[in-house]
């Protein structure tokens, strides 16, 4: 699949000027360079992954205990907003940006993304979109308080006054994640190296072009309802209140049709990135790529069909019901079958367990398990004891932390050796695996039986049996939390103190990205390499 | 290892023989119910669960198998394999079959649970913030039903009892074995009324209403939540329902109807200052401690403080209107719709005299009727 | 412009495109799902007024439909509103009036809007009124009452299955967003002084 890269067109420099870098602060505020601003997203998501994870950390400390200890249910209301909203919109989605912009021109041979000042701008609307955002949280009134949902009518006519902001920092970040998806489609569609067909496009890029297609075609859409919120808030319009012969049900239907594909935004570049490192570590090729294929383009297909199943106790009609109710069953077949496929890539491979593998993994087991827990829910009828209690929270947060995150740790974990040039320590890797592991079983499976007992979500206090789950939760919730901090001492000490990295770093590895030296040169592929 | 899988395969099975309902008493499985509905609810719960343990232990077991047999510290050889379309078609159809296999229980059961006809009693539910309302349809009777756990026990300073935060003053009343049929809305934002042992639940919307039904077979107490996000005390809305013979539940009516008569009548008696201003602390920590809270200082600017305050030290007619026809625009509701003549009277006086207010207002049910007629 | 750059400029025009397309679909789902509602029935939203033709009147003595009346005051709504009826027995085809008794306690004109609601939400497309204090916005002046009329007539095609109809009124305060061209002023006024005063506690 690759082959022999020009390495001698780093010391071209008759086209434009190499001089590397700038230096100081204007590097980063200025740059164009894919690299720089893959990292910087990077950097940003780890840091809202920490101030999400504080966020996290609060709600815990709550409920280690029945009864009111540290916050009042306005402020805890808060607390889980802004968790949801920060993790989603600030850690995950820009963790993937950020392995986008790194990752994409390397693995199909272009020298940057198709629009590298867009790519500059995408990436600081946010720091600008979370100040404002996380701001709020100081206003009078208080912060968002409805939930990262944010359902009307308690987000619009019971709303704080900070729901203004809200609904402009939910526009900053739509309007970046949507310029981002232009220039990740832009990319992959013309500047694949000669050679490079669709189908010889290793599964992250692929992942990652579904995914933009997804954004383009739902994150207007989430535009369009904070609009109707901001409409229905400030000039008098009626989109939500059956007052004015609006429909409450209407903001439910409107945002799902975004937040389901969303979900799947949030996990398709793990299954990328998965998808690339096991074959890898087990020195065998991916089972099944084109089956691969078709199974994330049919889960993206699928995910415009199945919104309402967020909604089955809203009082749909039964006919509505039941064909949300199929297809959500349906959509677990193309899953299924790429979880199968990872099984066969490992079967009579030859396995080595480095930390990337190890990640891998606990991904497809637990990811696999939240997934049973998402086919529990499409069962319409019994989703009516689950729906809003703590088993959903326990479903998307497998899905989600085990899912999208410890994909994340993986896809950084194995290519971060090509980003700086330095091996991380295995040996603390291993530790940051196996901590994160733990803390997180400790912290969410109690929460299938909590849901199942009877335990509703969003509440700060609960009544005595659910007491036991809950302290363990908590203790698992803070210890996964502070093994983040290993995590980001590894990632520096690497950065710092690293042993040198070999260009191949994995033996198993194949792909254009290999090719390049450890670490990658500030600008590669300024000329494109021959794919056979 | 093929003999070592069959012999372990016994052991894997363990959990199936334990008892699902035994596990429902221990906190970790959901109740069975007490309706017919909510049994075949847990049973379709447990099939789709066995279906999944079934398939995650076969994927997981070949996973396993391989980390432990194939690894390169133990000498494997990678295989060059890499594709099988028959394979593939093979675990596409599979689930596909057992999904529809699935989805058949699950579409009768939905079918059952959506049919709201022929029902013996009709009882309307409604959702405020932060409290329930039932009033039963052609019976005259309607009560609120609010969270009467101590504020004390919420903060610690008082041992929790055993239905803490799953108690309320006035329970939901229903006959046994009759299909008693729920007519649910909202007075605000969306609430959902859940009662776990009858597996009802159905979001309660405002300017809309939604149907559903039960038929209870054994009498006994149960309880349930709020289970959509309304505000701040969201986690403080529980449902208490009280299941009783036919004739207990018509003796519970009557009395219910007796009450409320004699509440009226309670009207055209006058009271002194002490006597209204002990119903008005107890009708004030039900409806309105939570936003201007037990000592009168309010939350300010959304909940303004009572003590001190120009209204309840100024003119009667102002402090009545605002209790009575709310505030629009803000979220003081009105509560002419809710509260007896008796109770308004009641908290208006205790307003205007507690915390130092000290006004020596007596407000009586003949006042507040003036004002509404006026 | 390079080929590249070309090619660029095709594939962001579309996607910019596309993304305008969605913005503008995310609006279009608001009639969409008025006309899907309609359509097909679903969440209770009554049809509007109703044209009654001789056929729709003639009446189907042979059975009988529960009608159910049940009223809701949206939050601040301070009227006193209630049917005359709770509940009536009507025959297919038969036009029936039901009177709704309104009341405006407090010291200022009011306007309102009553929604409705009917269950089961297949009765939707059977239950037609031609008369209705829905189909407008009502004004009562403070104090004032009045009897407030629904003309109504359930099809004969109506589900033999379906015994019992329940029409469930939320009434809204609406004033200020009256048409009649009220003193605006006046109402902004008091409902200010009323604000000042809370907020000055």
């Amino acid at each position: 699949m690759s082959t022999a890269v020009d390495i001698n067109a780093e010391n071209n420099h008759d086209d434009h000027e190499h001089h590397g870098p700038a230096k100081g602060i204007a590097r980063w505020l200025f740059t164009t360079n894919h690299k720089d601003i893959g990292s910087m997203y990077l950097w940003f998501s780890f840091i809202m992954f920490l101030v999400g994870g504080c966020m996290a950390l609060t709600i815990r400390a709550e409920l280690f205990q029945p009864g009111l200890q540290l916050m009042e249910p306005e402020f805890f209301n808060q607390m889980t907003t802004l968790h949801g909203l920060i993790m989603v919109f600030g850690a995950v989605m820009p963790a993937f940006v950020g392995l986008a912009n790194w990752m994409i021109p390397m693995m199909v041979g272009a020298p940057d993304m198709a629009l590298p000042r867009m790519n500059n701008w995408s990436f600081w609307i946010l720091p600008f979109a979370f100040t404002l955002l996380l701001s709020t949280l100081f206003m009078e009134g208080g912060g968002p308080n409805f939930g990262w949902t944010f359902y009307a009518p308690l987000s619009t006519t019971y709303a704080p006054d900070t729901v203004t902001f809200f609904i402009f920092g939910v526009h900053m970040m739509g309007i970046s994640s949507i310029m981002g998806a232009i220039n990740v489609i832009a990319t992959i569609l013309n500047m694949r190296a000669p050679g490079m067909t669709l189908m010889k496009m290793p599964l992250f890029v692929w992942t990652w072009l579904i995914t933009a297609y997804l954004l383009i075609a739902v994150m207007p859409v989430l535009a369009g309802v904070v609009t109707m919120m901001l409409m229905d808030i400030h000039f008098g319009t009626s989109f939500f209140n059956a007052a004015g012969g609006g429909d409450p049900v209407l903001f439910q239907h409107v945002f799902w049709f975004f937040g389901h594909p969303e979900v799947y935004i949030m996990i398709l570049p793990a299954f990328g990135a998965v998808s690339q490192i096991i074959p890898t570590f087990s020195r065998k090729k991916l089972f099944g790529y084109h089956s691969m294929v078709y199974a994330v383009a049919s889960i993206a297909f699928l995910s415009f069909i199945v919104w309402a199943h967020h909604m089955f106790t809203v009082g749909l009609p039964l006919f509505g019901e039941l064909f949300f109710m199929y297809a959500t069953m349906l959509i677990a077949v193309p899953t299924g079958v790429k979880v199968f496929n990872w099984v066969a890539t490992m079967f009579r491979g030859s396995l080595t367990f480095e930390t990337p593998m190890l990640f891998s993994i606990a991904f497809v087991i637990l990811f696999t398990i939240g997934g049973f827990s998402g086919l529990m829910l499409a069962i319409a009828p019994s989703d009516f004891q689950y729906h809003d209690t703590y088993f959903v929270v326990a479903h998307f947060h497998y899905v989600l932390v085990p899912g999208a995150i410890f994909g994340i740790f993986a896809a950084v974990y194995y290519w971060l050796p090509k980003w700086v040039g330095n091996m991380y320590s295995e040996t603390m890797g291993k530790a940051h695996f196996w901590l994160s592991f733990v803390g997180m079983n400790l912290t969410f499976f109690p929460m299938h039986f909590l849901g199942l007992a009877g335990m509703p979500r969003r509440i700060p206090d609960y009544a005595l049996q659910f007491a036991d789950f809950n302290s363990i939760a908590s203790v698992g919730a803070f210890m996964f939390g502070t093994t983040q901090l290993l995590f980001l001492y590894l990632v520096i000490h690497c950065i710092r103190k690293g042993e040198k990295a070999t260009d191949q770093v994995w033996e198993g590895a194949e792909g254009l990205e290999w090719t390049l030296p450890s670490p990658a040169p500030y600008h590669s592929f300024t000329t494109p390499p021959e794919v056979k | 290892m093929r003999s070592r899988l069959v012999h372990w395969a016994p052991t894997l099975l363990l959990p199936a023989l334990y008892a699902a309902d035994v596990s429902a008493e221990y906190g970790l499985n959901m109740p069975v119910g007490v309706t017919d509905v909510s049994k075949s609810v847990f049973d379709l719960h447990m099939q789709i669960f066995w279906v999944c343990a079934a398939i995650g232990v076969v994927v997981f077991g070949v996973m396993f198998y391989s980390m432990f047999m194939h690894r390169k510290s133990k000498g494997a050889v990678p295989a060059k394999f890499h594709e099988s379309t028959l394979v593939e078609i093979i675990w596409t159809v599979i689930p596909c079959v057992i999904l529809v296999a699935m989805a058949w229980p699950a579409t009768t059961t939905l079918i059952e649970m959506y049919d709201t006809s022929e029902s013996e009693v009709d009882i309307k539910v409604t959702g405020y913030q932060w409290k329930w309302r039932y009033e039963y349809i052609g019976e005259d009777v309607d009560f609120f039903s609010a969270l009467t756990t101590p504020k004390d026990e919420i903060y610690n300073k008082a041992e929790k009892n055993e239905n803490y935060l799953l108690e309320v003053d006035n329970e939901l009343v229903i006959p046994v074995d009759k299909k008693v049929r729920f007519l649910i809305t909202a007075n605000d934002v969306i609430h959902s009324w859940w009662v776990p042992d009858f597996a009802v639940k159905k979001d309660a919307i405002p300017g809309f209403i939604n149907e559903s039904w039960t038929r209870v077979n054994e009498t006994g107490i149960y309880r349930g939540q709020c289970t959509e996000l309304c505000g701040k005390d969201h986690g403080f809305m529980p449902v208490v329902v009280r299941v009783v013979e036919q004739a207990e539940y018509e003796t519970w009516l009557a009395e219910k109807k007796a009450a409320a008569q004699a509440e009226a009548a309670l009207a055209a008696q006058t009271f002194t200052l002490d006597e209204m201003m002990v119903r008005g602390e107890q009708v004030y920590a039900t409806n309105c401690a939570a936003c201007h809270q037990p000592n009168g200082a309010g939350i300010p600017p959304a909940f303004p403080a009572l003590k001190g305050s120009p209204i309840a030290l100024g003119a009667i007619d102002k402090h009545l209107d605002i209790v009575v026809n709310g505030t629009p625009g803000t979220a003081m509701a009105a509560y002419g719709g809710q509260l007896s003549e008796l109770d308004i009277a009641a908290v208006v006086t205790y307003e205007r005299n507690a915390w130092g207010n000290d006004t020596g207002d007596n407000v009586s049910v003949k006042d507040v009727v003036t004002f509404k007629n006026k | 412009m390079t080929q590249t750059q070309n090619k660029h400029g095709r594939t962001i025009s579309k996607l910019i495109l596309a993304v305008v397309g969605m913005f503008g679909f995310g609006f279009a789902l608001v009639p969409l799902y008025d006309v899907f509602c309609d359509l097909t029935g679903i969440n209770g939203k009554t049809k509007g007024r109703y044209e009654a033709s001789v056929e729709t009147q003639i009446v189907d003595e042979s059975r009988t439909v529960k009608i159910q009346f049940i009223t809701h005051n949206n939050e601040s709504m301070p009227w006193d509103f209630k049917p005359t009826v709770a509940e009536i027995r009507v025959n297919p085809g038969k036009m029936t009036q039901v009177d709704f008794f309104a009341r405006n306690p407090t010291d200022r004109r009011m306007v309102a809007q009553a929604v409705p609601s009917l269950s089961p939400s297949q009765g939707v497309d059977y239950f037609h009124k031609t008369e209705c204090f829905c189909f407008n916005q009502q004004v009562l002046e403070a104090k004032e009452e009045t009897l407030m009329p629904l003309i109504f007539v359930v099809d004969k095609a109506l589900p033999k299955d379906i015994k019992v109809l329940t029409l469930s009124y939320t009434i809204f305060d609406q004033s200020q967003f009256d048409q009649s061209g009220f003193d605006k002023k006046a109402f902004n006024q008091n409902k200010e002084d009323q604000v000042i005063v809370a907020g000055s506690l």
